[in-house]
Formats: structure tokens, sequence, C-alpha cells
């Protein structure tokens, strides 16, 4: 399979904090990758290199084959790279349609209003918001604005997503349906690669995991490869016998 | 399309006001204060750019007005130029010069950029205070004979009059829009949470720098003609810091982000302070009542007054924009 994300020899430094160290792996198409470590570790910083609203200090990013290291993230999100955000940044004031809009307007298509418009509508359909679609943003609730973070980087028409925390604060009802969501979006041609916390959840989605400790990448493989690597059972999971836990399959 | 808004028409019709009724009566008084109407409207219409829609407070709107009243004074009397070209070369003129303006200062946010306004607007005046093309700190003049081409000062009155309730009419226009494209939809991006914009693609750097830009094309026109108007300019009038805070407090009082906004505010604002302006009583306290009111405003109705009619008739939206 052909490789959509090249990630070479990554790092970056604030200050005298090593954030992301030496940090490789690749993505490939039609894949879920998930993005795995403890608080702290760099994975939100890795996504901000990934997606432009970092510099790394060294290494590269390739996406589809072309060098993206340094691009500016609205140039990203042209080439086809879209993201969510673990603190949500909903455009308060603006309707959802709106807020969609903007995703659809400036994304890889670069859409005029009205087919971004359309296109918009049809993505909030497809979320679960369709029938809120003229309400301002900041009415929603915590799930809610999730969903629409989705669904911004969705309209944007991504060949690669990035999913950072979208189960975080969701009851078990929405979470489930997240998870659809992310199959649906995964079967319809794009690659993901999520940061998340919830073990069952991306133990599930994902193909393959990296894990992330201390801006160091642990380990990386499938699933189950990962949760019985004992350096990650001793730095994230924490309990051995929790693996067991979390591998029944029931 | 544009054309399909009713408040595109709602705009020509109250130009159209403007127009023809001074004309009728012939009432010179009445076309005076109207042109103060007007050239509160320019202001606090492009000013809104800045504000209502990009999120960026302007302290310093009124050097494009000043600016362009220099330039296109110049280019008028000294240069002899035909005061039409005249008007939209300073235009121009001003708008390139915010473009460099803007690609500097722009990379400041919030109370920064604000005060790099006011910082621009200080530079700018003394640098025009110092400029002897420009007569320096007693300014220019125009001389009775510059009114000569335009059929005599009487006429020439008139005719910038008009000129001015154009501009107006194209401020309001082009509030409306950038409004409802997709320009103005990235622009309110951008308002709302520049980082987030600039995620989903907008090239925030570009689209600031080009509003910033655009806000200062029509009122430097209309500085022009309101100088040539009034036959002189100097640098303390030029570039008073008042009067920028006054757009802002127009702004605020009608309800920023909305183009109904801008053009309320403005109107009621000049309205007020004529009245305070002549009153024997109240001459003195106009700024002391506009402080009060832009700080009633900001605590009470954030969204000025249109924003307080939205939410009373959330259909009102639709119409009233």
């Amino acid at each position: 399979m052909n490789s959509i994300l090249e990630v070479r020899g990554v790092t970056k430094r604030f200050g005298g904090l090593v954030a992301v160290s030496d940090v490789s792996f690749s993505l490939a198409e039609g894949e879920i990758l998930g993005l795995i470590g403890p608080n702290g570790a760099g994975k939100t910083t890795l996504f901000n290199i990934v997606n432009g609203v970092y510099k790394a200090d060294q290494g590269t990013i390739t996406f589809s084959g072309r060098d993206i290291t340094g691009h500016s993230p609205d140039k990203v999100v042209h080439l086809g790279v879209a993201r969510t955000h673990q603190i949500v940044k909903p455009l308060n004031d603006l309707t959802l349609l709106d807020n969609v809009t903007v995703g659809a307007c400036f994304g890889r298509e670069y859409l005029d209003l009205k087919a971004a418009r359309a296109a918009a509508a049809e993505v909030l359909q497809q979320v679960g918001l369709g029938n809120r679609a003229h309400m301002m943003a900041r009415s929603l609730t915590i799930a809610g604005k999730k969903r629409l973070e989705v669904a911004r980087a969705l309209a944007a028409q991504p060949k690669l997503l990035l999913l950072d925390e979208v189960l975080a604060g969701l009851n078990p009802t929405e979470i489930a349906l997240m998870i659809e969501l992310v199959r649906k979006i995964r079967d319809s041609g794009v690659s993901v690669f999520m940061i998340e916390h919830l073990m069952q959840a991306i133990m599930s989605l994902s193909d393959r995991i990296v894990v992330l400790n201390l801006g160091r990448k642990l380990a990386e493989g499938r699933p189950d490869e990962v949760v019985h690597n004992p350096d990650v059972v001793e730095a994230y999971l924490g309990f051995p016998d929790i693996v067991d836990k979390l591998t029944r399959t029931d | 399309m544009i054309l399909r808004r009713p408040f595109f028409w709602l705009v020509l019709l109250a130009s159209a006001l403007f127009v023809f009724i001074p004309l009728r009566s012939n009432n010179v008084l009445l076309r005076e204060d109207l042109i103060l109407v007007a050239v509160a409207i320019i202001l606090a219409s492009n000013l809104n750019l800045m504000i209502g829609y990009t999120g960026y407070v302007n302290f310093g709107n009124i050097i494009f007005f000043g600016l362009g009243g220099y330039v296109g004074l110049y280019l008028a009397t000294v240069r002899g130029w035909n005061l039409m070209l005249a008007a939209v070369v300073a235009g121009v003129a001003v708008s390139l010069f915010a473009l460099l303006f803007g690609l500097a200062i722009l990379r400041l946010r919030g109370a920064y950029f604000a005060l790099a306004t006011i910082g621009v607007l200080e530079a700018v005046q003394a640098f025009v205070s110092n400029f002897n093309p420009w007569g320096r700190a007693t300014g220019m003049y125009v001389s009775f004979s510059a009114y000569q081409p335009l059929g005599g000062a009487m006429r020439a009155l008139w005719i910038t009059y008009y000129l001015i309730i154009a501009v107006m009419a194209l401020s309001l226009i082009l509030s409306l829009a950038i409004k409802n494209s997709k320009f103005g939809l990235g622009l309110f991006a951008i308002r709302e949470d520049e980082d987030a914009a600039v995620v989903l693609g907008v090239n925030a750097t570009v689209y600031k720098a080009i509003i910033y830009s655009v806000s200062a094309f029509l009122p430097a026109i209309a500085g022009t003609l309101m100088f040539y108007k009034n036959g002189m300019i100097d640098p303390s009038i030029a570039f008073e810091l008042t009067l920028s805070i006054e757009a802002i407090v127009m702004l605020m009082l009608g309800g920023q982000g909305t183009v109904m906004g801008a053009a309320l505010g403005g109107g009621l604002y000049e309205t007020l302070r004529s009245y305070l302006l002549t009153s024997p009583k109240l001459s003195s306290f106009h700024l002391v009542i506009a402080g009060g009111l832009l700080l009633l405003v900001v605590l009470f109705a954030p969204g000025g007054l249109i924003g307080w009619l939205y939410r009373l008739a959330p259909r009102a939206r639709k119409v009233i924009e």
C-alpha cells in the first residue's frame, strides 16, 4: 500500500523542553492510525507539526509524495489534510451551516460560496447536525461542538483527516455514534490519523497504533501487539493485567 | 446576487432621498447637515469592515480620510487635476499605503494591533506636519479659482455633495457585497477565531491586509471631497484621534458587523453631535456624552441597536443586514 503521510525524524523544542523527539512513522492510504500516549507525551504537538501550526526544528513531513514541511496550515488544508481540535474552536457567532461552509470554501476544492453551502448542508446531515444548521455555534453542547469540528474538517474534502480526541467528554451513546462516523469516513476513502485516550475505542478502530511517551516513539504496530508491549504497558497503561481486560472480546 | 437583496434597494432609496430632499427645497443648511451625516456613515461603514467583520479595532481609521484629503487636495489644487480623478487616485494611493502598513502591523493581534494603529496615526501626522509640499503644519488652502472648473464655488459645493452621497452609497453596497461573499465569510471566520480560520484554510495574513486596504479606499475619496469642499486642510484637523474614536462610537452604537448598524449609528451619532455642538449649554460636553454612550452600549447592548433588534426579532436578520 502507498503511504499517504510520512513523518521522518521530526523534533520540536519549546525552549529547553523537547516536546517531540526524532519521531518517524508512516500512514498508509485508507488506514486508521491511532496515536496514544500519556498526557504531555507530545501527541497534539505532533498534529500541530503535521498540519503546519508549528514548524518542526528537524525532520520532514511528506504528504502524498509532496514535502509539506513548514507549509502554513491554510496551505496544508488545500493539499488535503484537515484536522479537528481537542479544545473545540467553534466560530461562535456564526451558524453551524456557516461554520461548515468555511471548511468547504477554503478546503481542498476551494468551492465557491453556493457550492460550499450545498456541500456543508450535506456534511451536517452526515454528522447528524442537519436539523440544527441555522443555530449559532455557541449554543451547541460539547458533543455537538465536537461533531461540528468533524463536520468542518470533512467539508474540506480531505484525503487525510487528523482527529484530536473527538471522543473525550462524550457519553457512551455519543461515543458509539462517533465511532460509527469515523468508520464511515474511512470507508469513504479518507485516511484517518487519530489521537484518543479512550483505549477500547482506539483499539477497535485503529489498524495500527503509534505510542508516544515524553516526546519519543515508544512503540508502533497492530493494536494487540502494542498493548502487549511491556514498555507500553509500563508507560501508559500502568498495570499489566489491564491488558487482558482491554483485549477481552465480548 | 446582491441585486436580489432587499437591503441593496434600501441603500439606493436612502441615497436618492439624500440627493433629492435638499435639491428640491434648495435647502443649503440641510445639505450641510446631510453631508456630515454622509461622511459619518462612510467612516463608520468602512471601519465596520475592520472591526465588525474582521475583529480588528483600528484606532487610526481617520488617517485614511486625512491622507486621502491631502493627496487629493494636492493633486486637485497644486497639480490642477480634475477633482474626480484626483479623488480616485488619492483612494488608490491611500489603499496601497494601507496595504504596506497592514502587512506589517496586522501580525499583531487584539490590543497590540489597536495600539499600533494609534502609532501609525501619530507617525503619519508627524510626517505630514513636516512635509514641505503639503504645507507642513499650516496645511493647504483651496484658492477660490480652484472651484472654477466645476462652474464656480456654489455649484462646486453641490457637486461635491452629490459625489459624497455616491461614496456613501458605494460604502454601504461594498459592505453588503463583502458580507455576502466568500471573502466576507473568511473575514468572519478570522473575527470569530483566527487560529481556527487558518486551520480551516483561510489565508488570514492576506485577507487581513486586503480588508485593511479596502477599508481605506472610500474614506480616502471622501477625504478628498470633504476637504476640497471645506477649502482647507491641516494636520490637526486631518488626523484627529478624537474623530477615529467617534467613528468607533458610531459603529458600536448602531451595531458592529452589520451594514445597517454602521449606517444607523453614523446617522444617529452625527445628528446628536451636531445638536450638542450647536447647543449653547452642552457644546463642550459632546465627547463626555460620546464616552458615556460607548460605555452604555458596550455594557448593556454589545450588539448595538441592530444587535438588540436581532434579539427582539430574529427574522429581521434576513432583511436588515
